[in-house]
């Protein structure tokens, strides 16, 4: 049974209600609703196969749930859903400026110079914009990679493992572009496995495991629900609180 | 769906190679596969010793005489002629490789030819050890000396016939060079009749009467003994029937089939090279998210591969047209062709590449299906068991290599089936790949 979202939000952007994903006879996301707020950080953490890739893709339109609805709110609703893969996906042999114009050009961006010229200073690669993305660092490829996620200023962006391939100064980088956009009124939603950058980052923590929706809530929260002490840190409590629940 | 087109040229513009290979690829086929169809092969250089003495050259054949030179010049329309002094000139010439045979015309070959048959006269041919230069040669005096033999197989028939000519009819006959008056078996029975219608004796009469009974009976059947002649000359007649449309010479068709294998090749590797790297970059997840249907994409990538294969095989067909007589007049009809066959193909390369996570995987597929598909095509009737042959042939039927390669043939030599039963053909399986195409991506995705 999925717990009720216990975080009281105003103007949600982004309203997921029972939905359900099945591989064969295997329940990968089990009836799960929750609300995702305006300019709200998501954090969706839980072990490997919890469920948390289907879940974001499913919230970006790449496959449909068997049942249940995934709904936008807002002023913004007629805009998609930025979606920010967790390998890079973006085309090894066209340039970064190439990759930024045609993903632009596929979104339908108005005024598209203006746009690419914008992404690549917040990328800080204007200087490597005629380079092939092949040449590039996997640092510099998840930029582009996040960029083009960005590109057609989405109300909600989605991002799954966003910092896996960033050195420390790279995810300080990312992380306070990302806040900034919360900032102006984006909703974030992404999965990590890094429990400390969810706990340093997110307003709100959903925590999954087996398809199944077990904690929503500010992280603090997540000590007190796994009855940890105040010496353990967020790792240890979330690893608490997954056995307490046989998982 | 055109931002897409964009994006794979430029991509295809940066993958130099590929884009090389493309403009070259077509180039050398065309000019080898020209060279290979407008220049026969190389005439084999063979050493030639002729021992005939001058005086003995001619062949006398009865009244006839045959000089030796009419039944070596068959052999030398194949060959290079080297002249050699003697036995072991020729021999030595063979063994440095200098000549790949020697032939060699024996003293007595016109004394056994004159003999009429008494003694079998040969010549001699000495080849190295390479085996393939060996069976080059081979075939190569071969076959000309079973043509000279046949010349002068007829001329020894002609020779009989008249033989027999002056032995029904009479006349007069060369014996050695002596000319003998031969009386002829008609004239004598005429004789015979004449004394028989005289009233001889009944002891004459008695006698004769065989021999008249004998004369009639030959005479009734000795135009069977040239007939026998002819078959020994010419023992199996063959007889060519065409039962439908237009023989098409083989050099044309080789250009038909070397056109639809490159057009295969080019269209399905391209096609699902280029689909596979949609999901080998990760791409794909970001362009279905509804940034691109899947009909679209799909719609894409065959329109580009076809382009870019219609482009290489029509290069090709002009190339070729430099070596091979083609006929421009059709070549409206080459246009339809390939653009049908290119669609086909590329629609064929979709549905692979909807399969494959990546490039490789889906180039070595392509390339796995496209070959066995291509032999099987060109099985011919007869060649198999005909149980195999319909098998083959409804394999054959639901790709699109057996009906490219019949629109190609019918617009360049205009052999049945025609152009438009091929491309309707081809038009239900773009539907039926496009469409397996489409839900391999579904399945896949």
């Amino acid at each position: 049974m999925t717990p009720p979202d216990s975080a009281v939000l105003e103007a949600p952007t982004l309203v997921v209600d029972g939905v359900v994903k099945n591989f064969g006879d295997r329940e990968a996301v089990k009836a799960m609703s929750f609300e995702v707020a305006r300019g709200e950080l998501l954090a969706i953490i839980g072990p490997n196969g919890a469920g948390k890739t289907t879940l974001l893709t499913m919230l970006a339109g790449i496959r449909r749930p068997d049942s249940g609805t995934v709904a936008q709110q807002g002023p913004n609703a007629h805009k998609r859903i930025g979606w920010v893969p967790q390998q890079t996906a973006v085309y090894s042999k066209l340039t970064v400026a190439q990759n930024l114009r045609l993903f632009a050009r596929l979104e339908k961006v108005e005024e598209l110079d203006a746009v690419v010229e914008r992404m690549l200073e917040q990328t800080a690669l204007s200087e490597r914009a005629d380079d092939e993305l092949g040449s590039l660092s996997g640092g510099n490829r998840q930029r582009v990679n996040i960029a083009v996620g960005l590109l057609a200023d989405p109300p909600v962006l989605l991002l799954d493992e966003p910092s896996g391939a960033l050195d420390p100064r790279q995810r300080q980088r990312l992380w306070s572009f990302i806040t900034s956009l919360t900032e102006r009124g984006t909703s974030v939603v992404f999965a990590t496995h890094d429990i400390a950058e969810a706990e340093r980052h997110a307003d709100r923590v959903l925590i999954l495991a087996d398809g199944e929706l077990l904690f929503s809530g500010p992280p603090a929260d997540l000590y007190a629900a796994a009855g940890a002490s105040e010496s353990e840190d967020m790792e240890q409590a979330f690893v608490a609180f997954l056995r307490a629940r046989g998982h | 769906m055109r931002w897409l087109l964009l994006k794979d040229m430029q991509i295809l513009w940066r993958s130099k190679l590929l884009l090389g290979l493309l403009i070259v690829y077509p180039i050398a086929i065309a000019t080898l596969m020209g060279l290979a169809l407008s220049s026969g092969p190389e005439k084999p250089r063979v050493a030639f010793l002729n021992q005939v003495p001058e005086n003995r050259s001619t062949i006398r054949l009865g009244s006839e005489k045959l000089d030796i030179t009419t039944y070596t010049n068959e052999l030398f329309t194949a060959i290079e002629r080297v002249p050699a002094v003697s036995r072991d000139d020729a021999l030595d010439k063979v063994r440095s490789g200098a000549v790949l045979a020697a032939l060699i015309i024996p003293p007595d070959f016109t004394q056994k030819l004159s003999s009429g048959g008494l003694a079998r006269a040969n010549v001699e041919v000495v080849y190295n050890g390479d085996a393939l230069k060996q069976s080059f040669v081979r075939s190569t005096i071969s076959s000309k000396l079973a043509v000279a033999d046949a010349s002068l197989a007829k001329q020894v028939n002609r020779l009989g016939s008249g033989y027999i000519d002056v032995l029904l009819e009479g006349g007069q006959l060369d014996l050695l060079g002596t000319q003998l008056k031969i009386l002829g078996l008609e004239p004598s029975k005429r004789r015979i009749d004449a004394v028989l219608s005289d009233s001889p004796s009944r002891a004459d009469r008695r006698r004769l009467q065989p021999v008249q009974n004998f004369a009639e009976l030959t005479l009734a059947n000795a135009d069977r003994a040239k007939d026998l002649l002819d078959t020994v000359e010419k023992p199996v007649a063959v007889q060519e029937t065409v039962l439908s449309g237009r023989r098409t010479p083989l050099d044309t068709f080789a250009v038909a089939v070397a056109v639809t294998i490159s057009l295969m090749f080019v269209c399905v590797l391209l096609a699902s090279g280029l689909l596979a790297l949609e999901r080998e970059e990760n791409t794909f997840s970001r362009l279905a998210r509804g940034l691109v249907p899947g009909g679209q994409l799909i719609t894409e990538k065959i329109v580009l591969s076809a382009a870019c294969a219609f482009a290489v095989s029509l290069a090709m067909l002009v190339g070729v047209s430099l070596f091979v007589p083609l006929d421009w007049g059709r070549a409206g009809l080459w246009v339809l062709a390939l653009a049908g066959g290119s669609l086909a193909f590329a629609a064929l390369g979709v549905a692979i590449g909807s399969l494959a996570r990546e490039v490789r995987a889906a180039s070595l597929l392509a390339f796995l299906l496209s070959l066995p598909l291509a032999f099987l095509a060109l099985v011919p009737s007869g060649g198999v068991s005909p149980l195999l042959y319909d098998v083959i042939q409804v394999i054959s039927a639901i790709f699109p290599f057996k009906p490219s390669l019949n629109a190609i043939n019918a617009a360049v030599n205009s052999s049945t089936p025609g152009v438009l039963p091929s491309l309707a053909h081809l038009a239900v399986l773009i539907a039926a790949f496009g469409v397996a195409a489409r839900l391999g991506l579904r399945r896949f995705a």
